[in-house]
């Protein structure tokens, strides 16, 4: 790939795909929670500025009503709401004892891998920037998929499931312009919804195991006791 | 598209509705009314098709087919019957003290945005919006799956949130796949209309088509309860109120399964590979074949029939994956059947553990001699389930296994191992629980079982004769999902 010869647009957004599987990554070793949803909120903006780069390349006014709205929802409510929840909860003193973050961090570089080997055969005609901003896409939302694996905290396993529907916009944005508005309307109603849900576990939870570690919620199995 | 649109709005406004006055003391009354009214409407819709075929609305917002409208009939029959169960239900759970006012009016209201969400699920013909009423539907049980606090409540249901939430997200990602395949050669708004992408199949990259269906398979597949990413099903149909597993199991596991065969139907069309039938296949037999032994070792009422669904639910996705007309008939027969059957199942159990107090299969005994109606009814939905003739699920199961003795021969034989099996696996739990001595103190519970009675007549008559009008509607659907008359 001749780097140098890629317009500006293409340029910038690679660099911010890339910049956004880097936060994946910090996330995936990131054992303080309040740091946590810092770098989730910086991973947010970074898909604001990718989706207000593509409405001006391609003036296009609608990306930019889907730029509005995850700055509103992904960069300031959510983070906002987790941060809440963390000092209400008195968590951000805990450092998450994250075992063996090696081993993790091998098997995000080799989830990215994997993803570039899923979509390269179907992306063989498409341009070298949607080839690669689709799999890192799709590493992002592998990556989110590990990042819940690897934590046991509930608040990081939402960090996780946001992060993965980050991937998603991500992918959005960049393979088609964005989803037709009303789906777009649609999927931000749905992750409102679920943040607001999530709140609201957060206290049920606290209340019923007297912490969020979701490891320690294991009453229901099929192991006989 | 006028009681289609009526049927979207009636929902929504129950939602408003239940949400301000849902402690009322005839609650569960009006909760029936809605429903009833739906399903009015939803019997106008299916006389608008069976009379002039597929309606596509001005805006092509909206499709009701032949395929979609039966399980629309089906979504707004089974919300009704259940509310009628819900409604003693719930006030003897309020009665008892298990649930506030304020939780009373969560549960109403949430049970129509539910419907709404299934409703939309069925009626949208863009594929984004029903990626989106999908997770909706999540949304609107999330809560009700936690309805106790219990501790175990609140753990199926972060579980339940968490599990669906993550394998919906693969859906997306599949739905997106699909909208840049469509994007290549058509750049306007309604891209992502399936209507649109069906006529187009042909154009669509084969290749990316593929992957995009595995996607939506794994995504929406975890909705169905497919193996093995069935671990939040059996939770949360078990620690959420009964009502709610009659319409989880009977509803939301089918309209799951409708978005993977609107998805199949084009990637078939986009692709000359088998490629899609064969994912479902696998996916399908080892979800019955691994739910058929889980069956054994269950230790919870409505765990075992949850596991059950499982079962039903891949030989479901087995048949459609096979893809011949004469399978997509049984299929869609089965899920009809099914679907009455499990949610008539879940009313009794709910009528049987509320008598013993507990879940608990060690623990429910006696229940022929305690209260004759709720054990003739465990023991007939059970036999009706497990696929004994003359129900009508003995017919669709029978039609599976013909269909499959037709195209694969070879797996036969493992069908009728996984039949055998859940069969044993039901009995040797269901038979101690309905006969044997009633316990000390055990009393009878004010239980209305109109709906089971209903269900299982519709069943038996299924089994008997299929009606000339219903058999027709199917084969049109078969016609349109697998592209020839059954027969």
């Amino acid at each position: 790939m001749d780097i140098e010869n890629l317009d500006h647009y293409a340029q910038l957004i690679l660099s911010l795909a890339a910049l956004v599987t880097l936060t994946s990554f910090i996330m995936l070793a990131q054992g303080r929670l309040l740091r946590l949803v810092f770098i989730f909120a910086l991973q947010g903006f970074l898909l604001v500025l990718a989706t207000a780069i593509a409405a001006y390349s391609f003036n296009n006014p609608h990306l930019y009503i889907s730029a509005a709205i995850t700055m509103a929802l992904k960069v300031l409510f959510i983070p906002w709401m987790l941060r809440r929840h963390i000092l209400k909860l008195e968590m951000h003193r805990d450092v998450e004892a994250l075992s063996n973050k090696t081993a993790i961090m091998m098997g995000g570089a080799s989830l990215v891998v994997f993803s570039y080997y899923v979509l390269h055969p179907i992306m063989q005609d498409a341009s070298m920037i949607l080839l690669n901003a689709l799999s890192l896409s799709l590493a992002v939302i592998l990556l989110g998929m590990l990042l819940m694996i690897s934590h046991h905290q509930a608040i990081a396993h939402v960090v996780g499931f946001m992060s993965i529907e980050n991937g998603l916009f991500f992918a959005a944005t960049v393979s088609t312009n964005g989803m037709p508005m009303v789906v777009e309307l649609g999927v931000a109603f749905d992750v409102l919804v679920a943040a607001v849900l999530f709140g609201i576990f957060f206290l049920h939870i606290n209340s019923s195991i007297d912490s969020l570690d979701v490891d320690k919620m294991n009453r229901l199995n099929e192991v006989d006791q | 598209m006028i009681p289609a649109y009526l049927l979207l709005i009636l929902p929504l406004l129950g939602i408003v509705y239940f949400a301000l006055f849902g402690h009322q003391e005839d609650v569960g009354r009006q909760n029936t009314h809605f429903n009833g009214i739906t399903l009015l409407l939803s019997l106008w819709l299916a006389f608008n098709v069976y009379t002039s075929g597929t309606i596509l609305s001005t805006d092509s917002y909206f499709i009701v087919d032949s395929f979609n409208v039966y399980l629309i009939v089906l979504t707004a029959f089974v919300g009704l019957t259940t509310s009628i169960f819900s409604a003693p239900y719930m006030a003897h759970e309020k009665e008892i003290g298990k649930l506030t006012d304020k939780r009373l009016r969560l549960y109403y209201s949430m049970y129509q945005g539910f419907m709404f969400a299934m409703y939309l699920v069925l009626t949208t013909n863009n594929m984004g919006v029903m990626w989106v009423a999908m997770e909706a539907a999540t949304l609107a049980t999330v809560l009700l799956v936690s309805l106790y606090r219990t501790p175990e409540s609140i753990e199926a249901a972060w579980k339940y949130f968490i599990l669906c939430g993550v394998g919906i997200a693969q859906a997306l990602f599949g739905t997106i796949l699909l909208y840049y395949a469509a994007t290549q050669f058509n750049q306007s708004e309604n891209a992502l209309m399936w209507s649109v992408l069906y006529d187009n199949a042909a154009l669509l990259n084969p290749e990316i088509l593929e992957i995009a269906f595995v996607f939506m398979l794994i995504g929406y597949g975890t909705k169905i309860g497919l193996v093995p990413l069935h671990n939040w099903l059996p939770d949360a149909h078990s620690e959420g109120p009964t009502p709610m597993s009659a319409v989880l199991s009977g509803l939301l596991l089918n309209d799951a399964l409708y978005a993977v065969v609107r998805n199949k139907m084009l990637v078939d069309g986009a692709t000359d590979s088998d490629i899609a039938g064969y994912l479902m296949m696998g996916f399908g037999l080892t979800s019955f074949l691994v739910a058929a032994f889980f069956l054994h070792r269950q230790k919870d009422i409505k765990r075992l029939f949850s596991y059950s669904s499982i079962e039903h639910m891949g030989l479901m996705t087995f048949a459609f994956g096979m893809g011949t007309p004469f399978a997509t008939f049984a299929a869609l027969l089965h899920m009809t059947v099914h679907s009455l059957t499990k949610s008539a199942i879940f009313v009794t159990v709910g009528h049987a553990a509320q008598i013993a107090g507990t879940q608990s299969i060690a623990k429910i005994r006696g229940l022929i001699k305690t209260q004759p109606k709720v054990g003739w009814g465990l023991l007939i939905g059970t036999l009706a389930i497990a696929g004994f003739p003359p129900f009508g699920v003995f017919t669709s199961e029978f039609l599976v296994l013909l269909a499959t003795m037709h195209s694969y021969p070879w797996l036969t034989p493992l069908l009728l191992l996984g039949i055998g099996i859940a069969c044993a696996g039901l009995f040797r739990n269901i038979q101690p629980m309905v006969y044997g001595e009633r316990p000390e103190g055990q009393q009878a519970v004010q239980a209305n079982l109109w709906p089971v009675m209903i269900h299982l007549a519709i069943v038996l008559w299924l089994g008997l004769a299929i009606p000339d009008f219903l058999s027709n509607w199917f084969t049109q659907a078969t016609i349109l999902i697998s592209g020839s008359a059954p027969l």
